[in-house]
């Protein structure tokens, strides 16, 4: 296995992780048995707003197979009934006083097997008193709402948080020196990530030894370690928690889920270990969600198109319990990178956050911490304006697009960019799709009552969290660590605490390594998801296992090879300084057959050679890996679809993807990455939501009423790259993993408005489903979250 | 209830309650976890296994309803250490990533193969329209079942009677750099 000439180790090689995936041998957590293993279940209330006026668990405690009926009173006994989200509210992990949306966990069963323990859940007896419900974000601030949250000392609404960024008088300028103002309301729907493998883990409590070790679904197993030892007061070093492999994250494997607690309670009480895996409608229903934002955009601009400022209103629905997952600064994530990949020179941004009777969550799906809202806002924001003023969107995109002399640029509302050639990547898109011809054939189709939509969407991402001085999840800095083992024959083994859902880790992280010793990427052994094994960091998700992860990967290599170097220098007999690095081998300036490689070193670094000061012996190293900035990947899309006018049906024909992430690693990786985010845009525009009705109820708890894309709806995808590398990360790197699911929505909507543009249809809301586009030829405008009957 | 089912070969009689699901009963009663449950309602084919010569999504099948008959899992897609040209697709042209919907994806690819050993990328499509995939977007998926088609048959032997000719269908697309098939087209 060796990577492509003059590239080292990058290129396409083959993934490790599939010879055991392709035989069926892959462990996912429900694949674990353990001797002598529970079946644990969750009741779940069918209500989304009640009072719980009393909990009979006496026939199920009777059944023959339970071995333990576990209640919000229970757990709070044990100091375990709430505990921290990871945007510092608390959680209900059993419900004590209220139940707050429907699906809400409210008692846990334990039982010799899993349909038993399913049976007992129907002989649990919840009595519910029913309170007002509010479903509506819209609605959640009105006078009289029900107060969701009375748990909280003196919490009398349902307002979470205001939060503003940018410059608000600086924009209120630029808009009054506009020519052209144009407004937009629009949703961004709530939706889920839906990973083919649900949630679940496999709690075993020693309680001989007191070691607690947990197999789960979790992205990031370091920190879910720290959460368990505060919330269940255990020592963390007697914690051990495995991530085996993942079916699938997207962002939903990355909260801590009262089932995770509940297994551990379970096995503590029971003295045995727990399984517990929720079924499709429990994920679907009390998951992590993504989006529910309502926005407002405004964009001034002048006659001819000079974009001058942007201003973007939000009202967040954050569900029942504050659970977004995002740096502790920002509460409203990245959001305010909404000013998008564009020279412009202010902007003003609000959001304000509510609750409301839905499962909590917020910030999950790929999303890159909210910068798939953002991204969303500033590209339909742009299209509005371009149909104001009769400019052509690629025409107007390339007006306003930050230019390459730009960078290191800072936006208006304080991100600095760290590289990018803006022009270039919507050109080639351009190139590759036909723009010219493509617009021809519209006009043509128009004519006689055919109607195709193109549509494109710029993005600009920033990923890669974080700079440890400005960002935290729940007090914990964002950098991670690596270490590496050198074999005395000259294999090694690399710790990472990132934790791979399918990105191919095992892979490019010994390339990774591999390219920076010389070494084959066959020789490099990748351990991950094992807290036990692997040094500190915050997990994957947010696109940031190779800007951060990976850095620490090339640093902790290059740290290796520095050790090697001096003891290189003791087998040659030269100083250090007369070493040089090339072709894999530390090698004597000016005599070039006087060289050692790795696998000689490692050798000798072993051995009884008298080595200088600087080494006590072998080659091993470890390094923790702060980010100075995030990594700013971009990309330039567009999305050919053909809408049926008469029943509203959207086929995308086409789509165009150019996509920059800086330099590749394994290429083969980075395109499969895009082609699932571009899919998952398909999702997202035409088809999934989770909506609710009036009276609370989930609208999307099962795949018969959540509709995922299959391969029928998704086109062959075109992809093309540039490349810009990073100039602040080791290897120039910037993270690929949500660039397409961030980018691809906007071109999407903007080539179905396109195609509808005809009808004077100029904006509807996601899922873009036959009934809804229908709706908006006929100029009806549809709430897509609600189903109020 | 006794039943006994014929497992890729093997025969195996379990005691069983009648309402055990097929999923259940491959995974947790013959510890053969590679086939997946993801849904409970027919929707996304992680569970999918042949019943006789059929694929279907055994997290809707009863073990009961498998008795007397042959079912055959992605266990059995490997014979004397040769991989099925399907595996071998999978990982040659990047067709997987987490894996979990990989087995079931597998079962029905070489379903249409042994039925039409030279499918187009349309028929390859509708054939998995039935599955869902969170991770590939499909394209690569396509690309494993070309190249596997470009392979002739299954080494599990003929195909079944119904797909007329057995021989090797088709160039693949995918032949390009001696590590991997998955060029980008643009």
């Amino acid at each position: 296995m060796t990577g492509q000439d003059g590239q080292g180790a990058y290129g396409r090689v083959r993934r490790k992780e599939d010879a055991r995936f392709i035989r069926g041998r892959g462990t996912f957590v429900d694949d674990i048995q353990l001797p002598g293993m529970l079946h644990g279940a969750i009741l779940r209330s069918p209500v989304p707003h009640a009072r719980i006026v009393a909990i009979d668990t006496t026939a199920a405690e009777a059944h023959p197979r339970v071995e333990a009926v576990i209640t919000g009173q229970a757990l709070a006994e044990l100091g375990l009934a709430w505990m921290p989200t990871i945007s510092q509210d608390a959680q209900a992990v059993l419900a004590t006083d209220k139940v707050r949306f429907q699906g809400q966990e409210v008692a846990f069963v334990v039982a010799q097997d899993r349909y038993s323990a399913r049976d007992a859940l129907e002989l649990i007896h919840v009595e519910y008193e029913p309170l007002p419900v509010v479903v509506d974000a819209q609605l959640a601030l009105a006078p009289g709402a029900p107060v969701i949250r009375d748990d909280l000392p003196g919490k009398t609404t349902n307002h979470i948080f205001d939060w503003e960024a940018g410059d608000k008088a600086a924009t209120d300028e630029a808009f009054a020196a506009a020519d052209v103002v144009v407004s937009q309301d629009m949703l961004y729907p709530r939706s889920h990530p839906a990973p083919l493998e649900t949630c679940g883990m496999v709690a075993e409590m020693d309680p001989v030894s007191g070691k607690l070790t947990v197999w789960s679904t979790s992205q990031a197993p370091h920190a879910h370690r720290t959460i368990f030892a505060l919330v269940a007061g255990l020592p963390e070093h007697k914690i051990r928690v495995v991530s085996p492999d993942i079916g699938g994250g997207f962002g939903n494997k990355a909260p801590i889920y009262p089932g995770y607690i509940c297994a551990i309670a379970g096995s503590i009480t029971t003295g045995r270990p727990v399984k517990w895996v929720e079924d499709r409608s429990e994920n679907l229903m009390s998951g992590s969600f993504a989006r529910d934002y309502h926005m407002r955009g405004e964009i001034a601009a002048t006659a001819d198109g000079r974009v001058l400022g942007l201003r973007a209103t939000v009202l967040a629905d954050h569900g029942a319990f504050n659970a977004t997952a995002q740096p502790t600064k920002y509460p409203a994530g990245f959001f305010h990178i909404f000013t998008g990949s564009y020279d412009l020179q202010a902007a003003h941004c609000q959001v304000t956050a509510v609750y409301t009777n839905k499962a909590p969550g917020g910030v999950a799906y790929s999303c890159s911490f909210r910068i798939t809202e953002a991204v969303y806002l500033v590209e339909r924001m742009m299209d509005v304006l371009a149909r104001e003023i009769g400019m052509d969107p690629a025409e107007l995109r390339m007006k306003n697009l930050l230019r390459p002399e730009q960078f290191p640029y800072t936006t208006p509302s304080g991100w600095e960019y760290d590289s990018g050639d803006y022009p270039r990547a919507l050109a080639l898109a351009m190139e590759i799709a036909g723009y010219g011809e493509l617009r021809r054939e519209q006009a043509a189709k128009r004519e006689h009552g055919e109607y195709m939509g193109i549509g494109i969407s710029f993005f600009t991402e920033g990923v890669g969290a974080g700079p440890r001085a400005q960002m935290d999840i729940l007090g914990l800095g964002m950098a991670d660590g690596a270490s590496l083992r050198v074999h005395p024959t000259g294999t090694a083994i690399l710790g990472v605490s990132c934790q791979t859902q399918g990105q191919g880790h095992e892979t490019t992280f010994a390339q990774i390594v591999a390219h920076e010793l010389g070494l084959s990427p066959d020789d490099v052994e990748v351990v991950h998801g094992d807290t036990d094994r692997t040094p500190y960091g915050l997990g994957t998700y947010g696109s940031r296992s190779t800007p951060v992860s990976g850095a620490a990967a090339a640093m902790v290599a290059r740290k290796v090879r520095e050790r090697a170097r001096i003891v290189a220098s003791a087998m040659l007999e030269v100083a250090p300084g007369d070493l040089e690095w090339a072709d894999g081998n530390w090698r004597v300036r000016g005599d070039p057959d006087q060289a050692k490689g790795i696998a000689e070193i490692a050798m000798a670094a072993h051995s009884s050679l008298e080595l200088p000061a600087e080494v006590e012996g072998h080659l091993d190293a470890e390094v923790v890996y702060n980010p100075p900035n995030l990594t700013f990947p971009f990309g330039a899309y567009i999305c050919v679809t053909d809408v049926d006018a008469g029943t509203g049906q959207v086929t995308v024909r086409r789509f165009i993807a150019v996509d920059d992430c800086g330099v590749q690693i394994n290429p083969m990786i980075v395109e499969g990455q895009v082609h699932g985010g571009l899919a998952d845009g398909i999702g997202m525009a035409l088809m999934q939501v989770i909506a609710f009705d009036s009276g609370g109820n989930c609208l999307g708890g099962s795949f018969m009423d959540y509709l995922l894309p299959t391969s029928v709806e998704c086109p062959s995808w075109e992809l093309g790259q540039t490349v810009t590398p990073s100039p602040h990360h080791p290897i120039g790197a910037k993270g690929i993993g949500e660039s397409a699911t961030v980018g691809s929505p906007a071109a999407i909507v903007n080539s179905v408005m396109d195609a509808l543009a005809p009808f004077g249809v100029r904006h509807a809301d996601m899922p873009l489903t036959p009934a809804n586009v229908w709706s908006a030829i006929q100029g009806r405008r549809l709430r897509t979250d609600l189903a109020f009957t | 209830m006794q039943i006994t089912v014929t497992v890729n070969d093997v025969a195996f009689t379990r005691e069983v309650e009648p309402r055990l699901l097929l999923i259940h009963f491959l995974r947790d009663d013959l510890g053969l976890t590679g086939s997946h449950w993801g849904c409970d309602t027919s929707n996304c084919g992680a569970c999918v296994v042949w019943l006789d010569e059929t694929p279907v999504k055994s997290c809707t099948v009863l073990a009961a309803m498998a008795d007397g008959r042959r079912v055959f899992t992605v266990e059995g897609l490997e014979r004397g250490g040769r991989l099925d040209p399907v595996q071998e697709g999978f990982a040659r042209c990047h067709g997987l990533q987490c894996g979990f919907c990989t087995p079931g994806m597998m079962l029905t690819a070489r379903w249409l193969l042994d039925h039409n050993p030279d499918p187009s990328a349309e028929q390859i499509r509708e054939a998995l329209s039935g599955q869902v995939c969170r991770c590939t977007g499909y394209e690569n998926i396509v690309r494993s079942v070309r190249w596997a088609a470009g392979q002739g048959v299954a080494v599990r032997g003929s195909p079944a009677e119904a797909g007329g000719s057995a021989e090797a269908g088709g160039s693949a697309e995918a032949g390009g750099s001696a590590e991997t098939d998955g060029e980008a087209p643009a």
